[in-house]
């Protein structure tokens, strides 16, 4: 069994990983699924003032039912909030593949190169940690038009270096041990070595903080798009859904606090799944 | 400290330098025309070239680079191109703001943090440090302006609707009340407190959170050790073990965490702000991205940057203060 197969079946084993992968599924599914079973009429921005801010697990004069009520325009909270999980898991998950891979090949060459690329690649890597990560987000938003593929690619490129300071650690630590110093004797070549050998046993510190890679990635296009500078609407996406419920808090609570309650279950499930990786890591360290 | 302080500044100003290249390499990298952007594409063409001109565009990239540098070191930031004046006066502005609240909220997070997580430490595995951990969990999951608007929601319009006493009703917009310069001293001082109490909130909430977790582990790490032990074995009382043994111990790796939390911090900023239409930096980042003003876009982003190295600087000084071994270490 190698490490990583073992990291995976050792947090199965803790309850918090299968109750934050049962959430994930049941998300996914939704998001699959929902929009092809909630069949809500769409011209219901023919009577706005009879639909608008029904409460939830309650019926629009036109005899349609909404589990969580519905927004300002009449629209299905509920059916909003699946259509928008589309988007902000495939943001979230596209963004932490970038984010993964950008940082598993800095850290691979930093560790396996040594030196003076070594080097430079760690001062940026620290220099890059220190930029507060909305700050240049919202930089990066403000050059290009708003979209879903441009948060993909800015929170991709803002979140690889904790990614890249586990690899290259653990490339480093590696590089010293036998069975790779046996596969350079036997005259196979450094990328070989680095690729068939080092990299695969260096990325399991790095599943960890692709696990929360991804929750924080959700949680930041959410904010973005909450500030009008991430998914433009009318596409859903849970962050400009919360921002359109803000202004009526107090008479549609539901309206921004479903999506809300999305995020921090999605957030939360990610990060039990990687608190429980943390623990079978730090479990096997001690003795 | 002594020696390694001069590596410490040489790394910071590499930090910002790095920084301020990056806003630059993004701001001419990007496909995309900045100008066009900004004027819309309507634009007629003579508009475009003097727009182009009078922000330094038509230029040769090194010579614009060089010349960022320059003026970036100098403070000369350019003329904000939607509010007409400098952009230097708009962000110096917003900086006093930025660190009150950031200064404010640090400070309850660190001490609520740090008591909390002690606390919990001390009665480690019970049904009630349960409870808090997962309250922690949950709390530091909720993105600021989720927590924002429910706080807004309940002790802004909240307490107006349930008729709560008024001292519980709290201001959830801007940093001083209308009027609030014809105050006294004493009830203006009271009007900023007032209006500083939920963003500072929202921020403290999440960082209390956060804190505590780690405070609590670092704790429990702490309370295993030799030294511990003899401790009690020499007849201390529990809390005096607690507080000067295991939590003093424990402090290291929380300053260590201090800074790697805080470009975390000024992220929460940016919404905090927003929403609560606080004068700081992270309004007037967001300001400037939805007007596309992009002399303040560029100033406001190494800003941003300097104050989180700035704040590395000071963790470092304080990681020094707090435990002597690291005073030599790079």
């Amino acid at each position: 069994m190698s490490a990583r197969t073992g990291l995976l079946a050792g947090a199965w084993a803790d309850p918090r990983a299968r109750a934050g992968a049962a959430l994930i599924a049941v998300f996914v599914v939704g998001a699959i699924a929902g929009p092809l079973l909630l069949d809500h009429p769409a011209g219901g921005f023919a009577d706005i003032v009879a639909r608008r801010f029904a409460g939830p697990l309650s019926r629009t004069p036109d005899g349609a039912w909404h589990a969580l009520g519905t927004d300002r325009f009449g629209r299905d909270v509920l059916g909003r909030l699946l259509a928008g999980a589309r988007i902000s898991l495939a943001v979230g998950v596209l963004a932490a593949l970038v984010s993964t891979a950008v940082g598993v090949g800095a850290g691979a060459v930093a560790g396996y190169a040594g030196g003076a690329v070594d080097r430079a690649i760690v001062a940026v890597t620290d220099a890059a940690l220190a930029i507060p990560r909305v700050p240049f987000l919202l930089l990066l938003v403000a050059l290009v038009e708003p979209g879903a593929v441009v948060t993909v690619l800015a929170l991709g490129v803002t979140g690889w270096m904790t990614v890249a300071r586990l690899v290259r650690s653990e490339v480093r630590s590696l590089d010293v041990r036998e069975f790779v110093q046996a596969a350079r004797a036997l005259g196979a070549p450094p990328l070989r070595v680095l690729l068939a050998h080092v990299l695969p046993n260096a990325l399991t510190p790095a599943l960890v903080a692709a696990a929360l890679g991804v929750g924080s990635a959700i949680m930041l296009e959410a904010g973005l798009s909450f500030l009008g500078l991430g998914v433009q609407p009318p596409m859903p996406s849970w962050g400009n859904m919360i921002a359109s419920g803000r202004d009526a808090l107090m008479i549609a609570p539901w309206v921004s606090l479903a999506p809300a309650v999305a995020v921090a279950l999605v957030v939360l499930a990610f990060s039990w799944i990687a608190d429980a990786m943390e623990s079978v890591l730090a479990g096997e360290r001690v003795p | 400290m002594r020696t390694a302080l001069p590596r410490r500044l040489l790394v910071a100003a590499l930090t910002v330098l790095l920084v301020v290249t990056a806003t630059f390499v993004a701001l001419h990298l990007v496909p995309g025309d900045p100008v066009r952007l900004f004027l819309g594409p309507g634009a007629d063409p003579a508009t475009v070239d003097a727009t182009r001109h009078a922000l330094g565009l038509d230029r040769p990239l090194p010579v614009q680079y060089l010349e960022w540098l320059t003026r970036f070191a100098g403070g000369r930031w350019g003329t904000s191109i939607a509010q007409q004046r400098p952009v230097s006066a708009v962000i110096g502005d917003a900086v006093g703001p930025t660190l009150l609240l950031v200064g404010a909220s640090l400070l309850l997070t660190y001490v609520g943090g740090l008591l909390l997580g002690a606390w919990q430490a001390a009665r480690r595995a019970s049904r009630t440090d349960a409870a808090v951990t997962a309250a922690t969990t949950l709390l530091y999951a909720l993105p600021s302006y989720v927590v924002a608007l429910g706080l807004v929601a309940t002790f802004a319009y909240g307490t107006a609707l349930w008729r709560w006493p008024a001292v519980l009703r709290f201001p959830a917009f801007g940093a001083a009340g209308l009027g609030a310069d014809l105050l006294g001293p004493a009830a203006r001082f009271t009007d900023r407190l007032r209006h500083l109490a939920l963003p500072v909130a929202t921020l403290a909430i999440v960082g209390v959170a956060g804190t505590a977790r780690f405070v609590r582990g670092a704790v429990i790490d702490a309370l295993r050790q030799p030294f511990v032990r003899a401790a009690r074995a020499k007849g201390l009382r529990e809390s005096r073990v607690l507080l000067r043994h295991a939590l003093r111990n424990a402090l290291g790796p929380v300053v260590t965490l201090f800074g790697l939390q805080l470009p975390a911090l000024f992220s929460g900023v940016v919404f905090v702000e927003s929403i609560f239409a606080w004068p700081g930096m992270g309004r007037v980042t967001v300001q400037a991205v939805l007007a596309r003003d992009y002399p303040v876009v560029m100033a406001s982003t190494a800003v941003f940057a300097v104050l989180v190295v700035a704040g590395n600087l000071l963790a470092d000084a304080l990681a020094a203060l707090t435990d002597p071994r690291r005073r030599t270490a790079a």
